[in-house]
């Protein structure tokens, strides 16, 4: 069994995010970097398959060559390699992303019986390089996993929609996005950390492309302004908010 | 011409595809559907309602549910007869998955998540990015424009329309855009009854509550609102309730008319799922929670003592 894990290389935002003085791209001065949250979880479903049935384990990013951090820091979860394709630190539009991971994928010796990637980006939102992708290798796709077995070269995956759990076979090779709450990610182990450090991650380069969807600036969105109406501390602010509740209807 | 994508599941309506009707009059151009699945024909009624002159009917026998890549296929066979000017859908997962299944058959760009468009050339969109808390402004180059709604960017406005012409097709389907279907589905983590996405009010937990047992107070609060219960991420992490509960990008998106948000401080995931709820009740110890920036009205105290006392007090209320 081998699979391909993509990633993306993200800054952790807290409560607030601040623009950049040209308002392109987030100040990320004063933050550190991870991964979407829904990639800890395609990671760990890469390792347990891994541990489960043999074979290897391979992370594909695309992006500065500080993603090379990310990677190190999932292939201490287990994974075997990893590739990185270098880009100038400029963000791609989702077609050209689409197309170098292909590329990358198509370049690898390894023909991956499962590629998975996260069900969304935390930053750009676009919900489309992961179809590009089962489209330029003419594999199936499912996705927003949250359950998934691999039973005699059939994925079978459970997806949570709003009126229950959706099922869903499919024959390898196939590509899945999985969510949060599929698995429980582990925590690299000291061991994990150390040999993180000797694991293979070949470096790439690929072309920019013009971009066809073109970032021209950010904005911040505009919260509430007003605020919040304070009524009051503790449960003596009780009967203000009954108040309340009656006047909106809710009772 | 603007073709809109009106999702429905089994023939129920996607109530978010009327906003991404109402959001396709306003271009200016005339407004055309299309649904996927024989049952969606049920739907020419209300669709004419918010003014599609015409609604097409994709039918074949190997859609006979979800069936994404298969939506794709019948999309482009559709815009290749039709040459709109724009293809939108609601920006769902549903809606954004199916509407990138079309952009990638035609190697063309897909803008999700728009809360504004401007057809030009190139079009001009605004799109939502980072959980909805920034915006970008972005120039789409393609003669086409495939993008969807930013959910609740658009209230749904009917155009008093009139009778929809029906027109069936049939797509020409490969054996892989079916490859992938729904076998079966059950009623699995949800709870039956009210849906997070339906309900009215919801009654959320966060770190603050403390552990599962005290989801009680939560639970009983929805209740007597006639709600159903959400929660924050670190809830289901710590395995304290259900994921089909969470509340955020990662979880369900939610607008419902009232959102009282209990022990949650407000993580930009979170507030991402929630923020467009009518009215936003916070109740949390800490005056500095993020989470105060998004809300209507606040209560300033411990949720262990809040919560029991509104809930005993709404129930004299109602007497």
């Amino acid at each position: 069994m081998d699979v391909l894990v993509c990633l993306k290389r993200v800054p952790l935002a807290g409560g607030t995010l601040i623009l950049t003085p040209d308002s392109r791209d987030i100040e990320t001065k004063h933050l550190g970097f991870g991964i979407s949250p829904h990639e800890e979880n395609a990671v760990e479903a890469g390792v347990e398959l891994v541990e489960q049935m043999g074979g290897t384990l391979t992370l594909l990013t695309l992006g500065p060559s500080d993603a090379e951090e990310q990677l190190r820091s999932q292939l201490a979860i287990g994974a075997t390699r990893a590739v990185l394709i270098e880009t100038d630190g400029q963000e791609w539009d989702p077609q050209g992303t689409a197309a170098a991971l292909v590329d990358a994928i198509n370049a690898e010796e390894i023909k991956f019986d499962l590629i998975i990637f996260g069900a969304e980006s935390a930053d750009s939102a676009g919900y489309q390089i992961h179809i590009r992708v089962a489209h330029a290798l003419n594999r199936p796709i499912i996705t927003n996993v949250k359950s998934m077995k691999i039973e005699n070269g059939v994925a079978v995956c459970d997806r949570v929609v709003a009126a229950g759990r959706e099922h869903y076979e499919v024959a390898l090779p196939a590509i899945v996005t999985v969510r949060d709450g599929l698995n429980i990610p582990r925590y690299p182990s000291v061991p994990g950390r150390m040999q993180a450090r000797k694991k293979p991650v070949d470096m790439k380069k690929a072309e920019p492309r013009v971009p066809k969807l073109e970032k021209v600036v950010l904005a911040l969105a505009p919260s509430k302004s007003t605020g919040a109406e304070i009524l009051g501390n503790g449960p003596d602010a009780v009967p203000a908010l009954v108040e309340v509740l009656k006047k909106i209807g809710a009772f | 011409m603007i073709l809109v994508l009106v999702d429905h599941d089994r023939g129920e309506l996607d109530q978010l595809s009327l906003r991404a009707l109402t959001a396709a009059r306003k271009l200016g151009q005339d407004v055309e559907a299309v649904v996927i699945g024989s049952e969606g024909a049920t739907l020419a009624g209300i669709v004419g309602e918010y003014g599609a002159k015409t609604l097409h009917v994709a039918t074949h026998a190997n859609i006979t549910d979800y069936t994404p890549m298969a939506t794709g296929r019948a999309l482009k066979d559709l815009v290749e007869k039709l040459k709109p000017a724009a293809v939108l859908a609601a920006g769902s997962p549903r809606g954004n998955e199916q509407l990138a299944h079309l952009a990638a058959f035609l190697d063309l760009p897909m803008a999700a998540e728009c809360s504004e468009i401007t057809l030009g050339s190139p079009h001009h969109v605004l799109r939502a990015r980072w959980a909805g808390n920034l915006i970008e402004s972005a120039n789409v180059h393609a003669e086409l424009l495939i993008a969807t709604v930013l959910a609740f960017s658009t209230e749904p406005e009917t155009a008093n329309g009139g009778a929809t012409t029906v027109v069936q097709f049939e797509p020409a389907l490969q054996p892989q855009d079916y490859a992938v279907k729904v076998l079966s589905r059950d009623a699995g983590e949800s709870k039956g009854g009210v849906t997070l996405v339906d309900a009215k009010v919801i009654v959320s937990g966060g770190r603050g509550v403390g552990g599962p047992d005290g989801f009680g107070q939560i639970e009983e609060l929805a209740t007597l609102l006639g709600g159903t219960v959400g929660c924050s991420r670190v809830v289901t992490s710590s395995g304290w309730r259900p994921h089909a509960e969470q509340v955020g990008q990662t979880g369900t998106k939610v607008a419902p008319d009232l959102y009282i948000a209990a022990g949650i401080s407000g993580a930009m995931q979170h507030i991402a799922g929630m923020k467009n709820s009518k009215t936003i009740v916070v109740i949390n110890t800490d005056p500095e929670a993020p989470i105060l920036g998004y809300a209507d009205y606040a209560i300033i105290g411990d949720l262990h003592q809040v919560i029991p006392a509104l809930t005993s007090a709404i129930r004299q209320a109602k007497g």
